[in-house]
């Protein structure tokens, strides 16, 4: 589960920021020296968003391919209906995450990547197990495909809520004893700390600005779309950039637009134009749909709702509540990183993160979109529902589709379902706020 | 009635009793005693043997719970146990239990012991997450502190100290569970027409509720008796049953299978009760010896990663050779991930060794057993017409 700007289809359909330029160059030139990989030798590391070592795979002169981004970008583009088909010809279960399908169906079908360009076999698989079972599986079978060596890193889950010194203690011994040893031998180079921390200094900076951005949804009207706008925004820091000059100097750029529609009081672009009239303010729970994203965007722009929070642009760190790269503790910084990522929280900590936005971001309502593919996301939302609808006195809605199954994603019924919602949500304001909770989420736990 | 037809009633009556009954009973007959509940797959029981509470495995519902409140809980598209177990909880059923342990088996179950800290805060609820890294400086010392852990948690639960010799006790203890489930599991691949599976599951399932010592009782009665049996074998085939280690499968499904002509030989039914394929050593340090053991002696399954990149490959292939078997059966339950992302792996080697193998899906409460009756035979009758290769 992870997300980035769509390289080829954000040019052309999503709001034109000047930082989208920065970004879109910074992509086509990462899948440039992709392609040329086997060429130029560049190693080249697949590894996850959730828990992602970016900067220490940089500081070996790498380069990190994230398969869930092949993935989401491949559902942006349309070819996703025909890669999972693939899978499920291969034998893959109808019943399983659609990104694993939609990654395998584009490898047998020629591994061409979302700039059109063949994507380089991996030397090294670096399975980050942060948050989700399904990763494991998913490099289990990419190991089955490739002639590499695979090395893991197991992150403890906060099931207790906390990170415990002795799991912090393991994923930093892990990354000490199996991980640098790995990178080391497929590159044929020592690691470097010191680079390695001037990395995390670029990764600390960008952090500050991204975490601006997104708290500047808190203004009225929000500047941002800090769900489907914040997809955008968070791409480049969970994927392949962070630890990066040009990572850093994006987010500079990003915020002082931000900051500028702030001090000019406007709303973001959205596929209805900009959103200054702002009737709803929500904060989402779960991922997007990729596959129809910029129809399941109007659908909310058309009605005035802007999204001012959300969890899934969490899911490659929780910026937000904290959390910097430290470069003066360069491996234990990574391990709390990846311990630290949303969908590594337990079920009360992504409840009390939810209520949290509901109440900083003086939100009206909130939504939880369940997928299909991701049991990571979706095993227990519905009691988060309920949970938040009680400490906030919000009314929450809840509807279900897919990542990039499009089979899955049901517009007319999103949209009704939609509307009731926003519709329930002016007549509660009506009524000063009175009407019952649950009304949308149909039915009481 | 014969001893064997009595055991097999008990553990029956056992199974039927979704309310733990006899949990209950075991508690009330002593002051102070409490029950820990665990989930699949593995949990290491040891831990909460030895601080006097009883271990009991909490396999949901199956096909004799009427689900009202629990489906309010989980989307259409979530395997069906943990509905289940939620119904099982609001309906007072668990109320035996002063514990919960979740395992890592999987984002469902994990996000379950969540779940179940917002529903029932009084209780002492762990996620308990099996290292998935074998070294001993990483993945052992990890799992040495967890289990240090959730020892000194549930002696605070039972209100005991926490106590070596206890625990090098329950250890010894389970190395007993396994060895005679290991022995159970030999006699009934040497001739299943002497041991069911379904009395074998039965059996394996008392072992989940009763206290360990009445287990061992029990097992070794069954076995004795099974020794005796002179039923002659049936024109069936042998297979390996794979896939359903977490969501139990209805026990029909079970007798529907070796009905229509294939004798189970190997499974994953309740893989937790045997995952540690070697004794715990006896020693100073217990919980490191229980930790080693699970590092190098912890079967290969779903649950844990595979580090060998051959390892998926060739597993089937083995498990057949071991059992003798003629083919493999890939039972899972729908939506279950750990099984169904394994399976094209899985299949794959099988397929490769020329092993026959046939996959279906299933639900604990799947109530129609006709088309795995049609499934079964037909792959039953193939393999005895052409080895498999229609
Ligand atoms: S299950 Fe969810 S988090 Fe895991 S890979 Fe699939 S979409 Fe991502
Ligand atoms: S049946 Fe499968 S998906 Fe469901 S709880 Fe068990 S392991 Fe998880």
């Amino acid at each position: 589960m992870t997300t980035t700007a769509p390289a080829a289809v954000s040019a052309d359909r999503a709001p034109k920021d000047r930082s989208m330029q920065l970004q879109k160059d910074m992509i086509a030139e990462h899948y440039r020296r992709l392609e040329a990989a086997p060429e130029t030798h560049e190693p080249v590391v697949y590894t996850f968003v959730p828990g992602n070592l970016t900067e220490l795979v940089r500081a070996f002169g790498a380069l990190p391919l994230l398969p869930e981004i092949n993935a989401l970008q491949s559902g942006m583009r349309g070819m996703s209906r025909k890669y999972i088909a693939e899978a499920e010809k291969a034998g893959h279960s109808e019943d399983v995450c659609t990104y694993v399908k939609c990654d395998l169906g584009m490898l047998k079908s020629g591994n061409i990547g979302p700039t059109g360009t063949r994507l380089p076999k991996p030397d090294l698989l670096l399975l980050s197990y942060t948050g989700c079972y399904t990763f494991m599986k998913w490099f289990e079978l990419l190991r089955e495909e490739y002639d590499c060596p695979a090395v893991f890193l197991h992150v403890p889950y906060q099931g207790d809520g906390k990170v415990a010194p002795e799991h912090r203690k393991y994923v930093v011994d892990q990354i000490r004893e199996k991980i640098i040893p790995a990178l080391e031998q497929v590159t044929g180079r020592k690691l470097d700390e010191a680079r390695l921390s001037e990395l995390l200094g670029y990764s600390r900076a960008a952090e500050d600005d991204l975490v601006a951005v997104l708290q500047s949804a808190k203004h009225h009207p929000s500047p941002i779309d800090s769900w489907f706008g914040a997809v955008y925004y968070v791409g480049p820091i969970f994927s392949s950039f962070r630890g990066t000059p040009e990572g850093a100097a994006y987010y500079r750029a990003l915020r002082e637009e931000v900051e500028e529609r702030v001090a000019r009081d406007e709303g973001p672009m959205t596929p209805s134009g900009r959103l200054d009239e702002q009737k709803y303010r929500i904060v989402a729970e779960g991922p997007p749909n990729w596959t129809s994203f910029h129809d399941f965007w109007r659908m909310f722009s058309e009605e005035g709702a802007v999204c001012v929070a959300s969890t899934y642009t969490k899911v490659g760190g929780t910026y937000d509540f904290g959390f910097r790269h430290d470069p003066s503790d360069p491996i234990g910084t990574l391990a709390d990183y990846c311990a630290g990522c949303y969908t590594n929280l337990n079920l009360p900590q992504r409840v009390e993160m939810l209520a949290d936005y509901v109440r900083n971001y003086e939100a009206d309502g909130f939504l939880v979109h369940s997928v299909k593919s991701c049991n990571s996301f979706s095993a227990g939302q519905l009691l988060i529902l309920r949970e938040v609808e009680k400490r906030t006195g919000v009314p929450g809605a809840f509807i279900e589709s897919d990542l990039v199954d499009p089979r899955y994603f049901s517009a007319a019924n999103i949209k009704n379902r939609l509307e009731s919602y926003f519709q329930m949500l002016a007549a509660r304001r009506g009524a000063g706020g009175s009407l019952p909770l649950g009304v949308v989420a149909g039915g009481a736990l | 009635m014969s001893t064997r037809a009595a055991i097999v009633e008990r553990a029956q009556a056992l199974y039927d009793d979704l309310s733990l009954g006899s949990v209950r009973a075991w508690c009330a007959e002593g002051v102070g005693r409490k029950a820990a509940g665990y989930l699949p797959v593995y949990v290491p029981r040891e831990v909460i043997h030895a601080t006097g509470m009883l271990p009991v495995g909490i396999h949901g519902g199956g096909d004799r719970l009427e689900i009202i409140r629990g489906d309010a809980y989980f989307q259409s598209y979530i395997c069906h146990l943990p509905r289940s177990l939620v119904e099982l909880l609001h309906t007072g059923r668990l109320d035996a239990l002063s514990a919960m342990i979740f395992p890592s088996t999987c984002d469902v179950i994990r996000n379950l012991s969540g779940m179940w800290k917002l529903l029932r805060p009084d209780l002492y609820v762990r996620y308990c997450d099996v290292p998935q890294a074998t070294e001993r400086s990483t993945g052992g010392a990890f799992w040495r502190r967890e289990l240090e852990t959730l020892y000194a948690d549930l002696a605070e639960v039972a209100g005991v100290a926490p106590d070596l010799a206890a625990l090098n006790r329950s250890n010894a203890v389970y190395n007993e569970v396994r060895r005679t489930i290991r022995a159970l599991y030999a006699a009934r691949s040497d001739a299943p027409w002497r041991i069911p599976t379904e009395e074998l599951y039965l059996l394996l399932r008392a072992g989940e509720v009763l206290p360990p010592e009445d287990f061992l009782t029990m097992a070794g009665d069954y076995l004795r008796a099974t020794a005796l049996d002179t039923a002659r074998p049936k024109d069936r085939v042998r297979v390996v049953v794979v896939g359903a280690f977490c969501e139990q499968p209805p026990l029909g499904l079970i007798k529907t299978i070796e009905r229509a002509g294939c004798y189970i030989v190997d499974d994953d039914f309740l893989l937790g009760n045997r995952l540690l394929t070697s004794d715990v050593p006896f020693g100073d340090d217990p919980l490191t010896a229980l930790s080693d053991t699970f590092l190098h002696h912890a079967m290969a399954s779903s649950i844990l990663y595979e580090h060998a990149p051959d390892g998926k490959k060739k597993l089937l292939a083995r498990r057949v050779a071991d059992a003798r078997a003629d083919g493999v059966i890939f039972a899972a339950p729908s939506f279950c991930d750990p099984a169904l992302l394994d399976r094209p792996m899985l299949l794959a080697g099988a397929e490769a060794a020329k092993i026959p193998c046939m996959a279906f899906q299933y639900s604990e409460n799947t109530g129609q057993f006709q088309q795995y009756r049609e499934q079964a035979g037909s792959f039953s009758d193939s393999i005895k017409l052409w080895g498999g290769h229609p």
